[in-house]
């Protein structure tokens, strides 16, 4: 079973790898844009699937990250990865920390009220104040570089050279997850998730399990918001709002929540469909109603699959994960 | 007398109007039973919750180990020796059998580093585990899943892992409730066979088994001690015969 897994996701990695070299440069980006929302619904599903978490506000840190960058890069010129990156995702970590000593005492519909409250509260401080260059948002001309003693180790600007960047960071996060979810770690996070009043008597600080989810969930947020930033060029706005929270939470549970590989599907079906359904080529003026389809397909989805499209392979993953 | 391990003074709990516990002191020692007897509504359970930590005492102290325990938090009570199991089966429904004794286990083993090592593979967490589903006579069933178990295996699961966490005091809130007479068997042998090295408080109607292991009773009857001694003293106390043993021994005892 464990070698099973091992081998296909290998073949997937290879399929993936080798993709930009048939795959025309519209297409590799998107696909690029899909591994970023993978990273993003998987960060959600730590929160949502792996602690019964449901935030409606971790676009906050999607966004945050891609501010972070923007407003560190210089005007015209490239930023250094070396230090952007680490301070947008400390940024998301000081957030996480700061919000999350107080959405944390809550939970239910409290959790996704005050999650979202937060969230809107930093949509409007980039939205309305100077630091963050209103509704326009603010541009990136250049990709951030990652550069050793003077010389570029990979051309970031070259489409299929990011997407093999993004690709190893998708794989590695997807490792690290799994790796940490199958730890003490993910373990205590599950049983609090179950039965957290069982959790404290036994003697977990359920408290600091929760925040340190929340920070490690909210700075992997970061990292996709970091990618997405860089992919686009720009950031505005709309990233922090409550319709990209909604998004990643739909891709979670359109793909299956608490399953890392499911966050990861919910992402690539969402991007991809909502790419075919808006496509006017192909659906001409009902086109601009992609939206309308998108919902009868999300509603069919959990009406006939409530374990998302993860459930479809049979697998009841948190089970086997469980099981001793 | 040697010194008491745990001494609760003066505890009451209120909610709103009501005084569910009401100024009741208590001592346990190692190597005796403290058995916790009354009617349903006495207030036994509220006042385990009060040591336990899964509820705040509204006035009084609960001196262990040199600290006052009242008002700390479940988790630190926890971590400083007392284990809990509750009347109401509160275990991990979806998760294995082993795996529920493995997470009480691993609760005792919170070291921030080696995040990414496997969780099964911590073989002194896993040997924990092993040796309390050992001790309840669970071994057998490690792989089942908890939900489904049968009542009496649950609550023997229940005890389990309050030993997986291998605490000094115990607090075993009515731990034979719904079992069939070989599994009551097999949890009184295990009260016996833990009492040497704990300190237990144990919460039971079924008269047998109290008078079978307790060494000291402490009934109560709405919110307060009505009597607390010996077994013989206590059996022997009128106020006690007439408020509670001879009315349910004639009435057909659980």
């Amino acid at each position: 079973m464990k070698s099973k897994t091992s081998v296909l996701l290998l073949i997937v990695l290879l399929l993936f790898a080798l993709f930009p070299f048939v795959g025309e440069k519209f297409y590799v980006q998107l696909v690029a844009k899909v591994m970023i929302m993978a990273i993003f619904a998987m960060s959600l599903d730590l929160l949502v699937g792996y602690s019964g978490l449901v935030s409606l506000g971790h676009a906050a840190f999607f966004g945050l990250a891609g501010y972070v960058l923007a407003r560190l890069a210089p005007q015209y010129e490239a930023a250094s990865l070396w230090t952007s990156l680490p301070l947008a995702l400390a940024a998301c970590a000081a957030f996480a920390l700061l919000t999350g000593l107080l959405v944390l005492r809550t939970s239910g519909v409290y959790f996704i009220m005050v999650t979202l409250a937060f969230a809107q509260m930093l949509f409007f401080v980039f939205h309305d104040t100077p630091l963050g260059g209103g509704s326009d948002g603010i541009y990136l001309y250049a990709k951030p570089e990652l550069m050793l003693g003077g010389t570029s180790l990979l051309n970031l600007e070259d489409h299929r050279v990011f997407y093999w960047f993004v690709l190893g960071l998708v794989a590695a996060v997807y490792l690290l997850l799994q790796r940490l979810l199958d730890a003490n770690f993910g373990r205590a996070l599950i049983g609090i998730k179950s039965n957290e009043h069982r959790m404290r008597a036994l003697g977990y600080d359920t408290f600091r399990y929760k925040l340190g989810i929340y920070m490690l969930s909210g700075m992997l947020a970061g990292l996709a918001g970091y990618l997405a930033a860089m992919q686009y060029g720009f950031v505005n706005p709309d990233i922090l709002g409550w319709h990209t929270s909604g998004s990643v939470l739909v891709m979670v549970i359109l793909g299956g929540m608490g399953t890392l590989h499911g966050a990861a599907l919910g992402a690539f079906v969402f991007i991809l469909l909502q790419e075919v359904l808006s496509n006017q080529a192909w659906f001409g003026p009902v086109a601009k109603h992609w939206q309308l389809a998108m919902g009868l397909f999300i509603i069919a989805v959990a009406l006939f699959l409530p374990r998302g499209l993860a459930g479809l392979s049979g697998q009841r993953k948190l089970r086997e994960e469980t099981h001793g | 007398m040697a010194e008491p391990i745990l001494r609760a003074v003066n505890l009451s709990k209120r909610f709103g109007g009501l005084t569910a516990v009401n100024d009741v002191s208590l001592e346990l020692h190692v190597g005796q039973v403290h058995a916790l007897i009354g009617p349903n509504g006495a207030g036994k359970s509220t006042l385990t919750n009060l040591l336990s930590g899964d509820l705040k005492p509204s006035a009084g102290h609960i001196h262990y180990a040199g600290v006052d325990l009242a008002g700390m938090s479940a988790e630190r009570i926890s971590h400083l020796g007392l284990g809990r199991s509750y009347q109401k089966t509160n275990i991990f429904l979806a998760f294995s059998v082993f795996e529920n004794c493995r997470l009480a286990a691993q609760s005792r083993r919170q070291r921030a580093w080696r995040i990414f090592r496997k969780a099964s593979r911590f073989e002194d967490v896993n040997a924990r585990a092993r040796a309390a589903l050992e001790a309840v006579g669970l071994a057998s069933r490690r792989d089942a899943i908890a939900a489904a178990l049968s009542h009496g295996e649950q609550r023997q699961l229940e005890i389990a892992m309050c030993l997986a966490t291998e605490p000094q005091v115990l607090l075993l809130d009515e731990p034979l409730a719904g079992m069939g007479p070989q599994e009551s068997g097999t949890i009184v042998e295990l009260i016996r066979s833990l009492t040497a090295a704990h300190a237990i408080m144990l919460i039971e109607h079924d008269m047998d088994a109290v008078f079978a292991v307790a060494h000291r009773l402490t009934v109560m009857v709405n919110g307060e001690v009505l009597a607390s001694g010996t077994p013989s003293e206590v059996r022997a106390n009128e106020v006690v015969q007439q408020a509670y043993l001879g009315e349910e021994h004639g009435a057909g005892d659980v």
